[in-house]
């Protein structure tokens, strides 16, 4: 777990080695490394948490957000002023800027793999990649899922009538904790591809990689809020999330025990979907199963409009 | 018979600056009784719990009392389940799908589900009297939409059982297990179709338990579902009250938990169910706005609005209850609309004649009568039909209000009666947000004769359902549902199979 500070303390390990300029006799470091400020993602902005406070990450190298109630619900306000832009864009256009998300994924690979605090480089490089291949896959998708999902119903009587696929609207996910990056992307994906908006809260043990993925979407086409990332402790940042009335749908991961229930109570309040779903480390890696439609099906409603046929 | 040519001062807006000249027919709406016989109906005076293939008194050896809301005759008891009696239903049909049902060739399977869809047809006339009396619906409702409609469900879930794998293409699928299903009494037989059918055909067993109010003809099924030799144990059905549901819903041995009923009780289960892992599915309340448009064919609208709020009294969750008309349009259309109030035939269910029937219940009228109250004090203008209501049983008198606001409880809460509120719009865009200004999202309605307006006003609407220049239009094969606070899950179509399966 990550160890909470009192701000303005300072425990924070110096960002470049101070040897070589001890050496030199000289105060301070040679070249003083440029330390990033990790925040959070609402609304296409980088932006600290209203509340002021921060964690800090497992090894003590970084301070980040501890997400507050209140930026919980400016996150869920971000993803409703992008919802109908995003849903109103066409499959292919919404198809166009997932690949471009994959585009500027492999430009930042080494970054990624840098971040992700997982066992060796190969693990790193093989989670990378198929984040970024779960994206294309998901790219693809954007404007197929209505050809498979929609029907022209055969009605007994004269009217022509048919089902289409819509976005559910704000969907709240919990990602999960490990694999951190494929986790988020194979989560967010399926959501976002019909339409939808998301609220992600996302792994507790690896805040910094999700950050560098905001990086990602910042400067991919995405439009502002269509993708929102929160860092800090899930259950209080899930439970507002779920109370929310703006928020239509949860998509839990490795969620279970009492905070399962009291979540889907919660979600009860205004009839929430509520998807949870429990999946070791090693199935995200499965990228057939990771692509599947029924993924992507569980986060749309269906439209069904009837005219009548003849004079 | 006499028709005169009147002149009569309209009351309303531009229509108050000159005579409006129409048709007084006098009499000559008035129609002889034409009363559908109920001699070939023999109910029995007590109806036991259909269980394991057979009728199983009650363990506690309670009954209760069901009545005809036209009379308040009563009609015969039937047994009030308890916990107990639940057990026994969950288990008998845990037996089946182990031992039979999730077993036998897809293709059997729906030939059991086929022989119910006929028995229906054959039984088809009893099945629409009994509905009528025991739930006060007009008999020509139930004899030309509620039982075919039925029968028509079963034929088409039949046809589904050997072709699941096809339904979701690249996914093996399989049966969830015991479903417990619990119905409403605005559609008892139609309802027990709609969650039976395709529950069967992807291999689930059931348990079904329908309305308090209206039992009879579920319990009907039942007989059919013994006529059509069904396993002992594929379909249980339990009668009782609200207590006898939750037990249901609650029973550890329920995979599956499918209901359709108000918001407030399907709000109560899905928090009941938190953690459970239990499936569910949610067709809950509705407030649907129905949208008129200047450019719309305005006769044929009128007569969608009319049928989308009187269609079985207004017990109907996806009711055009909210009336939208653009501005211009408003006072011609509320005085046609009145004018054809007044021609709607009010009373006895079992006449042939009769457009609106009786309130389901007792309980029923008191929450419309104390809306309707609401929707007076708050300052709208009430104008019910002018029709004569027998003297015995529940009816309530076709009504609108005029000048509503989307504050009044009127045009905010479901009614789930004869009752329209009218509210006005003047661009496409006050439609759209008054329409969705809403926890619900079962319905819509729209009537314009632009396509491009039509589908951009379909495409904008938050709602399961959206019919363009028609209303209440059902059909198997149509998948039927809400957004928002009325539901989720689909029932009907290829998407109502997903209810009823694991997709792997």
């Amino acid at each position: 777990m990550t160890q909470r500070r009192q701000v303005g303390s300072d425990r924070r390990r110096p960002a470049a080695e101070l040897e070589p300029s001890e050496q030199l006799g000289v105060a301070g470091p040679a070249r003083l490394g440029v330390k990033k400020t990790w925040k959070l993602f609402l609304g296409g902005a980088f932006v600290r948490s209203e509340s002021g406070r921060y964690l800090v990450t497992a090894d003590g190298n970084d301070n980040y957000p501890h997400a507050s109630r209140k930026d919980a619900r400016d996150a869920v306000k971000a993803a409703q002023g992008a919802l109908s832009g995003w849903a109103g864009r066409s499959g292919y256009n919404r198809g166009q800027i997932l690949y471009r998300l994959a585009e500027v994924m492999e430009g930042r690979r080494e970054e990624l793999m840098e971040s992700l605090e997982r066992g060796g480089a190969s693990a790193a490089r093989s989670e990378v990649d198929a984040a970024i291949d779960r994206a294309v896959s998901h790219a693809g998708w954007c404007d197929k899922l209505q050809s498979l999902l929609a029907s022209s119903n055969p009605v007994a009587g004269p009217h022509f009538g048919f089902s289409i696929p819509e976005p559910i609207g704000v969907v709240a996910i919990a990602a999960p904790d490990r694999p951190t990056l494929l986790g988020l992307v194979g989560s967010i994906c399926p959501v976002i591809v019909s339409g939808n908006v998301a609220v992600v809260v996302v792994s507790e043990s690896d805040p910094r990689t999700t950050l560098v993925f905001a990086e990602c979407l910042a400067t991919s086409d995405m439009p502002g809020g269509v993708v929102n990332l929160l860092t800090g402790p899930r259950q209080e940042l899930l439970t507002p999330l779920a109370k929310h009335m703006a928020v239509r749908a949860l998509d839990l991961w490795n969620v279970a025990g009492e905070l399962a229930v009291s979540l889907e109570r919660d979600a009860a309040d205004n009839v929430k979907r509520v998807s949870r779903r429990e999946a070791d480390e090693s199935a995200w890696f499965d990228a057939e199963r990771g692509a599947a439609l029924t993924g992507i099906e569980r986060f749309v409603e269906t439209k069904t409009v009837w005219h009548p046929m003849g004079a | 018979m006499t028709i005169k040519l009147v002149e009569e001062k309209a009351l309303m807006g531009q229509d108050r600056r000159r005579a409006e000249r129409r048709l007084d027919f006098g009499h000559a709406w008035d129609y002889a009784p034409a009363p559908e016989g109920t001699d070939h109906v023999r109910l029995a005076s007590r109806y036991d719990l259909f269980i394991d293939g057979r009728f199983e008194p009650p363990g506690a050896g309670r009954y209760f009392e069901t009545i005809n809301p036209a009379t308040e005759a009563r009609l015969a008891e039937v047994a009030d389940a308890d916990e107990r009696d639940v057990d026994r239903a969950v288990a008998a049909a845990r037996r089946a799908y182990d031992q039979v049902w999730a077993r036998m060739a897809p293709l059997e399977r729906g030939k059991y589900i086929y022989r119910i869809a006929r028995v229906i047809q054959e039984r088809a006339r009893e099945l629409a009297v009994v509905e009528s009396l025991d739930g006060g619906k007009p008999i020509k409702e139930s004899r030309d939409f509620d039982v075919p409609t039925a029968a028509a469900h079963f034929f088409y879930y039949a046809g589904w059982a050997d072709k699941l794998r096809y339904a979701f293409p690249g996914h093996a699928v399989r049966p969830l297990g015991v479903a417990g299903q619990v119905i409403p009494w605005n559609f008892p037989l139609l309802m027990a179709a709609w969650k039976i059918a395709p529950a069967l055909a992807c291999g689930n067993t059931v348990v079904l338990k329908p309305a308090e109010t209206t039992p009879l003809t579920a319990l009907l099924l039942a007989e059919i579902i013994q006529e059509a030799d069904l396993p002992p144990g594929v379909v249980n059905i339990i009668t009782g009250a609200g207590k006898t549901g939750a037990a249901l819903v609650g029973h550890p041995g329920v995979d599956k938990v499918a209901f359709t009923g108000s918001t407030a009780v399907g709000k109560h289960i899905q928090r009941a169910l938190a953690g459970t892992g239990k499936r569910m599915t949610m067709e809950l309340g509705g407030k649907a706005a129905n949208i008129v448009f200047a450019d719309a064919p305005i006769d044929q609208a009128v007569e969608g609005v009319i049928s989308g709020i009187f269609f079985n009294q207004g017990h109907v969750c996806c009711a055009g209850s909210r009336l939208l008309l653009e501005e211009g349009v408003h006072d011609t259309f509320v005085r046609k609309l009145r004018d054809r109030m007044a021609t709607l035939r009010v009373g006895d269910p079992l006449d042939k004649n009769t457009d609106v029937g009786a309130i389901n219940s007792k309980m029923q009228l008191e929450k419309i009568r104390e809306l309707v109250a609401s929707g007076e004090e708050e300052g709208a203008e009430r104008f019910s039909a002018p029709c004569e209501l027998p003297e015995r049983g529940y009816f309530f008198a076709p009504t609108i209000f005029t000048g509503v606001a989307q504050s009044h409880r009127i045009a905010r809460e479901e009614i789930f009666g004869p009752v329209l509120s009218v509210l006005t719009f003047r661009t496409d865009a006050e439609a759209v947000e008054k329409a969705n200004n809403t926890f619900y999202g079962l319905s819509a309605g729209v009537w314009s004769n632009k396509g491009a307006r039509l589908f951009k006003m379909a495409s904008q609407l938050e709602a399961g359902v959206v019919w363009g220049n028609t209303y209440n239009k059902f059909d198997p094969s149509s998948p039927f549902g809400g957004y928002k606070e009325s539901g989720f899950g689909r029932e009907g179509g290829r998407q109502g199979l997903a209810a009823y399966l694991v997709v792997e």
